[in-house]
C-alpha cells in the first residue's frame, strides 16, 4: 500500500512536472521569457480591453500582466494597501481619498466607455428611457414594465405586464459610480435617497459581482434591467436602451456617441466626469476608464526594472494598445486625452528619477 | 586496567547522555507544537479582534441592530446579514430535520449494519465532500431556474436567487452532518431496551418513536446544532445563490445576504479603515458562533458516548 | 383488533416514509453528479487541460493555468502542514491526560470550525498584507491551516489505537523514545495517518473562500510561488459569476476534475481509515 501511494506521487509530480515543461503554446515570439509579471487588480468596466491588450503584450514582448477584475473599489484599495502594481478604475480617486494615499497616486486614462440600460424582455425591443424614468426604476418606484411612464416613451412597443427585477452591483463597482453620476445628475430624488458612490445603499433589486455578474443575472433572468459596460451588452446579445441627453435626444450608445461625449476640457490630472454631456448628439452616461499608479515608484521595496516595465507597458497601451479598443468597442483616447497621459507617464519616477527612457 | 574502565564507563555515560537529551529534546519538540498550536488559534482571534475594535468603537451594540449598511456615508449596520445568517441556517435547518433523521434511523434501525448500510452512508456522506463552490455551480444553473419556474407559477417576481434557493442548497450541504451523527448515537442506543419493547409487542416505529429516539435525543440534537453550525459560517454555495443584496429580506423568496458572503463580495475592495474593520466584526462574530456552536455540540456527544462506553464496561 | 391493525398500518406508513425521505436524502448527491458530468464532459478536451485561458470574452482556451496552481497551492499546504499537524497528533497521543494537551485539542476543534471565509481574511492580514503582495504562498498556507486540524485529529485517533504494548517493547529492548515514535509508531499507523492526509487533501483542494484574497487568480501560468497564482476552485467561481456560456461549459468542465479527483481522494482516505475505524 504504502509503495503504491509513493509510486502515484512520484508520477504525479513527474507528469506535472512534464506537462509544465513541455506548455510551448503562445510563448512570445521575440523576446525571452522575462522574469517580470506585473500585477494589476480593479474595473471589470474595461477588462475584455485589459485582457486583450495584456495578451498581445505578452505575445509581442514576453511580459505578463495579471489582471484580476475585482470591481473599480478592489483596485483602489489593493493599490492603497500596495499589493498590486497598478488598479483599474473608472471612478477616478477623490481629493479626500487621494489625500488618504501614502503617497501620491496619479490618473491615467485608457479608454472611453458607456454603461447602458440593458434589459431581459422578449423580443429584444430597442427601449428609449429617461433619466427620471430610470431612476425611479431602480427606486423601486417603477415596478412593472408596462408602466404608463415606460409606455410614454415607447408608444410602439408592447410591453408585458410583467414585474421589473431590478440588477446592480454587489461589489465596489466604478460602473455604478458612473451610472448613479448620472442619475443624480438628473434626478433630485435618486440624489438625496442613494446618492453617488462605487457601493451603494441599494433601494431594490438583486446583487451580482462584476459587470459579467451583471450581464449574467440579466440574461438568465426575464424581465430584468441592469447596467453595464458596451461592450458586455454586444457580446451576450442583450438590447439596451437609448438614452435621453441633455438637449433633449434619444442616443444610442455607440463609439461616436461616446466621443462627442469626450469632447471637453480636460484637466491635467485628466480627472473629469462625462456624464449628462451637454454634447449635441452625445450619449449621457459615458466615462473614461483609468489606470492609477504611484508617481514615485520606489515603495515597499519595488526594484527600478519592475517600475520601468510599468511605465513600459502604460506608453503602450496609450499608443499601440488603442488600436484594440474600438474593435472591442471602447472609443479610442481624444488626442488632447493621449497628450496629457504622455505628460503623466513622463512624471512617473524612482525617487525622482524618470522612468520612461525615450 | 583502571583506565580502561574508566573510559569504557565514560563513553557509555556520554551515550547515555546523548541518548537522554535526544529524548529530552524530542519531548521538548512535541510540546512546543502543541504551544504552537495555542499560538496559531489565539493570534487568529487576536486578529480579529484587533482588526474589530474600530468598528466597535464606532458602532457599539448598534452594529447589530442597524439596518442599513451604508459605505457612501460610513454607516453600517449589519442587520441585514444578521437576518440572512439566522434565516438561512435555520430555514436549512428545518429543511434537513426530516431527512436527515430518516436517512439516521433507516442505516441504524432498519439496516443495521452490512453492505447497503455501508453503501448508504458513503452516498449520504459523499455529498460533504463535493467542494461548496461546485454545489454553488449546480445551484445556480440547475436549482435557480426551477425556483424561478416555482416563482412564476405562484406569481411572484421570478428572482430564483434568494433566501429560500440558499436555504436548499444549504439543506442538502448539511444532511451529511447531522446524518452521520443521528446514525451514531442511534446505534448507541442499547439494544436490550429495544428487544424490551419489541417484546412487549410494540411496532418497530413504537420502539423507535418511544424508545430509541428519546434514548439518543440528545445526540440528535446535537448533530443538528452542528449542522446549523456549518450552515452558519458557509459562504461560497449561498453568496453564488443568495441575491447579494444588503437589505432585510422581506419574504424568504427575496434576495439577501449573510454575513460570510457579504464579507466575500466586499472584503476586496473596502476602501476605508471603517468599512474594513467592519467587515472584520462580522467575521469575528462568525468566528465565534461558529466556535461556540461546535465545542458545545461535540462535548454533548462525547459525554454521550463516553456514557455508553462506560456503561457497557459497567455492565 | 382494530387497534393494533391501526398501529401495524402506522407502522408500514413510517416505514415507507422513512424509505422515501431517504431516498430523496440521496437524490441531490447523484443529481449533482449527473449534472457535471453531463455538462462537464463537453468541456473536456486536450485544449482544456493544456491551454491558457484566453482575454475576457473569447472563445476558447482552457485551464491548465488553474490545474497547476492547485496542484501547487494544496502542495504547499501538504508539505508546510503536513509534518506539522502528524506530529502535534503525536504530542497529544502521548500526552492523553495533561491540562495542556486538553487545551491544544479544544482549540484544535475551534480551528476546525472556523468558517473558510474568516481563514481568508487571516491569510490576507497575517500573509498578503506582510508580504505586500497576493502570492500562492499566502494561499498555500491559509489552506493548510484548515488542513491542520483534520491531520492532527487523525493522527492522533490513528496513535491511540496502536497498542502500548508494541511501544513497551521497543522500550524493552532499549530503544530510545524518540525513536520509538519515529520508527514504531508513526509507521504502524501509517495508513491510518495518510487516511487523514487524504481526506485533508480532499477537503482543501475545493476551497475558494481563502483563495479570494490570498492566492489572487492568474490568467497566465506562474510557476513562482510569490506571485498570485490561479486555482481551480478560483475559476469555477469567476466563471459561473460571467454572461460567457463558454466560461459556464469550462466551469462545468473544471468541477468536473475537481470533483472526479476530490471524490477519489475521500474514498481512497476512507478505504484506508476504515481499519482505523477514522469518525466523520
Amino acid at each position: 500500500m504504502r509503495k503504491l501511494l509513493i509510486l502515484l506521487v512520484v508520477v504525479s509530480l513527474a507528469t506535472s512536472m512534464i506537462l509544465t515543461g513541455c506548455k510551448n503554446e503562445e510563448t512570445p515570439s521575440k523576446e525571452p521569457q522575462k522574469n517580470i509579471e506585473l500585477i494589476g487588480a480593479g474595473a471589470t468596466f474595461p477588462q475584455p480591453l485589459y485582457t486583450k491588450m495584456f495578451d498581445v503584450y505578452y505575445k509581442n514582448t514576453g511580459v505578463k500582466v495579471n489582471y484580476q477584475g475585482i470591481g473599480s473599489g478592489g483596485g483602489i484599495r489593493q493599490l492603497l494597501e500596495m499589493a498590486v502594481d497598478f488598479g483599474a478604475t473608472d471612478a477616478y480617486m477623490s481629493d479626500d481619498q487621494l489625500k488618504e494615499a501614502p503617497q501620491k497616486i496619479v490618473h491615467i486614462p485608457m479608454a472611453l466607455g458607456a454603461v447602458v440600460v440593458t434589459y431581459n424582455l422578449e423580443g429584444n425591443p430597442k427601449l428609449k428611457l429617461d433619466g427620471e424614468t430610470i431612476s425611479d426604476i431602480f427606486l423601486g418606484k417603477i415596478t412593472k414594465w408596462n408602466d404608463d411612464r415606460i409606455k410614454r416613451l415607447n408608444p410602439d412597443v408592447t410591453l408585458p405586464d410583467m414585474n421589473i427585477t431590478v440588477i446592480h452591483r454587489s461589489d465596489g463597482s466604478g460602473t455604478t459610480f458612473i451610472f448613479t453620476d448620472f442619475l443624480s445628475k438628473v434626478s433630485e430624488e435618486w440624489k438625496e435617497k442613494v446618492g453617488c458612490g462605487k457601493s451603494l445603499n441599494w433601494p431594490v433589486g438583486l446583487g451580482a459581482k462584476g459587470n459579467p455578474g451583471v450581464a449574467g443575472l440579466v440574461k438568465q433572468t426575464p424581465g430584468s434591467i441592469g447596467y453595464v459596460e458596451l461592450s458586455y451588452a454586444e457580446e451576450n446579445n442583450l438590447p439596451y436602451a437609448m438614452i435621453k441627453n441633455k438637449k433633449g435626444n434619444f442616443i444610442n450608445p455607440s463609439l461616436e456617441s461616446v466621443s462627442l461625449a469626450a469632447n471637453v476640457p480636460l484637466p491635467d490630472d485628466t480627472r473629469v466626469r462625462l456624464t449628462n454631456t451637454d454634447a449635441e448628439k452625445g450619449y449621457p452616461i459615458s466615462s473614461f476608464t483609468w489606470i492609477i499608479v504611484y508617481e514615485n515608484q520606489n515603495y515597499k521595496g519595488r526594484s527600478k526594472e519592475r517600475a520601468e516595465e510599468l511605465v513600459k507597458l502604460l506608453w503602450w497601451m496609450i499608443h499601440e494598445g488603442q488600436e484594440y479598443n474600438e474593435p472591442l468597442l471602447y472609443g479610442r483616447l481624444p488626442k488632447a486625452a493621449v497628450e496629457k497621459a504622455e505628460r503623466i507617464i513622463k512624471g512617473i519616477n524612482y525617487d525622482g528619477e524618470p522612468l520612461l527612457k525615450q | 586496567m583502571m583506565e580502561s574502565h574508566s573510559l569504557s564507563n565514560n563513553h557509555k555515560r556520554s551515550l547515555k547522555d546523548n541518548v537522554e537529551r535526544g529524548e529530552r529534546f524530542f519531548r521538548a519538540f512535541l510540546l512546543s507544537l502543541g504551544v504552537f498550536m495555542i499560538l496559531l488559534v489565539s493570534s487568529v482571534l487576536l486578529t480579529l479582534v484587533l482588526n474589530s475594535l474600530p468598528s466597535i468603537k464606532e458602532f457599539g451594540l448598534s452594529f447589530f441592530t442597524g439596518a442599513t449598511w451604508n459605505p457612501v456615508n460610513g454607516k453600517f449596520g449589519a442587520l441585514p446579514f444578521l437576518m440572512g445568517t439566522l434565516l438561512t441556517s435555520i430555514l436549512s435547518l428545518l429543511i434537513s430535520v426530516p431527512f436527515s433523521l430518516s436517512i439516521s434511523i433507516l442505516i441504524s434501525d432498519y439496516i443495521k449494519g452490512g453492505l447497503l448500510s455501508s453503501i448508504l452512508q458513503i452516498f449520504t456522506e459523499l455529498i460533504a465532500g463535493i467542494p461548496s463552490v461546485v454545489i454553488g455551480l449546480w445551484g445556480l444553473f440547475v436549482l435557480v431556474p426551477l425556483v424561478r419556474k416555482l416563482e412564476t407559477k405562484i406569481g411572484i417576481t421570478p428572482y430564483g436567487v434568494g433566501i429560500f434557493t440558499a436555504s436548499i442548497i444549504l439543506a442538502i450541504m448539511i444532511i451529511p452532518y447531522s446524518a452521520s451523527i443521528g446514525r451514531e448515537v442511534l446505534s448507541l442506543v442499547p439494544k436490550e431496551i429495544k428487544e424490551g419493547g419489541f417484546s412487549l409487542g410494540a411496532t418497530k416505529f413504537e420502539v423507535i418513536k418511544n424508545i430509541s429516539l428519546p434514548y439518543a435525543k440528545s445526540g440528535i440534537l446535537a448533530g443538528f446544532l452542528l449542522s446549523f453550525g456549518r450552515a452558519f459560517g458557509e459562504t461560497m454555495a449561498v453568496t453564488m445563490v443568495i441575491g447579494n443584496s444588503n437589505k432585510i429580506p422581506k419574504s424568504i423568496f427575496m434576495p439577501g445576504n449573510t454575513m460570510a458572503s457579504v464579507i466575500a463580495n466586499e472584503f476586496a475592495e473596502a476602501t476605508t479603515k471603517l468599512y474594513i474593520s467592519s467587515l472584520i466584526e462580522m467575521a469575528l462574530l462568525l468566528f465565534l458562533v461558529s466556535t461556540v456552536i461546535n465545542i458545545f455540540g461535540r462535548y454533548v456527544i462525547k459525554r454521550l458516548s463516553n456514557e455508553e462506553t462506560e456503561g457497557k464496561n459497567l455492565s | 383488533m382494530k387497534k393494533l391493525r391501526g398501529r401495524i398500518f402506522l407502522d408500514r406508513v413510517f416505514f415507507f416514509t422513512i424509505v422515501a425521505l431517504s431516498t430523496i436524502t440521496i437524490a441531490p448527491l447523484f443529481l449533482i453528479l449527473f449534472h457535471i458530468i453531463k455538462n462537464g464532459i463537453s468541456a473536456i478536451n486536450w485544449d482544456f487541460f493544456f491551454s491558457l485561458p484566453k482575454p475576457t470574452g473569447e472563445e476558447g482556451g482552457g485551464i491548465a493555468n488553474a490545474i497547476v496552481g492547485s496542484a501547487i497551492i494544496v502542495g504547499i499546504a501538504t508539505l508546510l502542514l503536513v509534518p506539522l499537524g502528524v506530529f502535534t497528533g503525536v504530542y497529544l497521543s502521548e500526552n492523553r491526560e495533561t491540562k495542556l494537551s486538553n487545551v491544544v485539542r479544544t482549540l484544535t476543534e475551534i480551528l476546525q470550525s472556523t468558517p473558510s471565509i474568516v481563514m481568508g481574511i487571516i491569510g490576507y492580514i497575517w500573509l498578503v498584507r506582510t508580504m505586500g503582495t497576493f502570492s500562492a504562498l499566502a494561499g498555500g498556507i491559509a489552506l493548510g491551516i484548515m488542513m491542520l486540524p483534520i491531520i492532527v485529529r487523525t493522527t492522533e485517533e490513528v496513535l491511540n489505537l496502536i497498542p502500548e504494548d508494541m511501544k513497551e517493547a521497543s522500550y524493552a529492548l532499549g530503544v530510545p523514545y524518540h525513536r520509538t515514535i519515529l520508527k514504531v509508531v508513526l509507521p504502524a499507523g501509517f495508513n491510518g495517518i495518510t487516511s487523514g492526509i487524504l481526506l485533508g487533501i480532499s477537503r482543501i483542494a475545493g476551497e475558494t473562500a481563502p483563495l479570494l484574497f490570498t492566492s489572487f487568480g492568474n490568467q497566465f501560468m506562474n510557476l513562482n510561488i510569490l506571485k498570485p497564482m490561479s486555482a481551480i476552485p478560483l475559476v469555477i467561481f469567476v466563471y459561473s459569476s460571467s454572461p460567457y456560456p463558454d466560461w459556464w461549459r469550462m466551469a462545468w468542465g473544471a468541477s468536473f476534475i475537481l470533483v472526479i479527483f476530490v471524490l477519489i481522494l475521500n474514498i481512497l482516505g476512507r478505504l484506508l481509515g476504515t481499519r482505523w475505524k477514522t469518525r466523520f
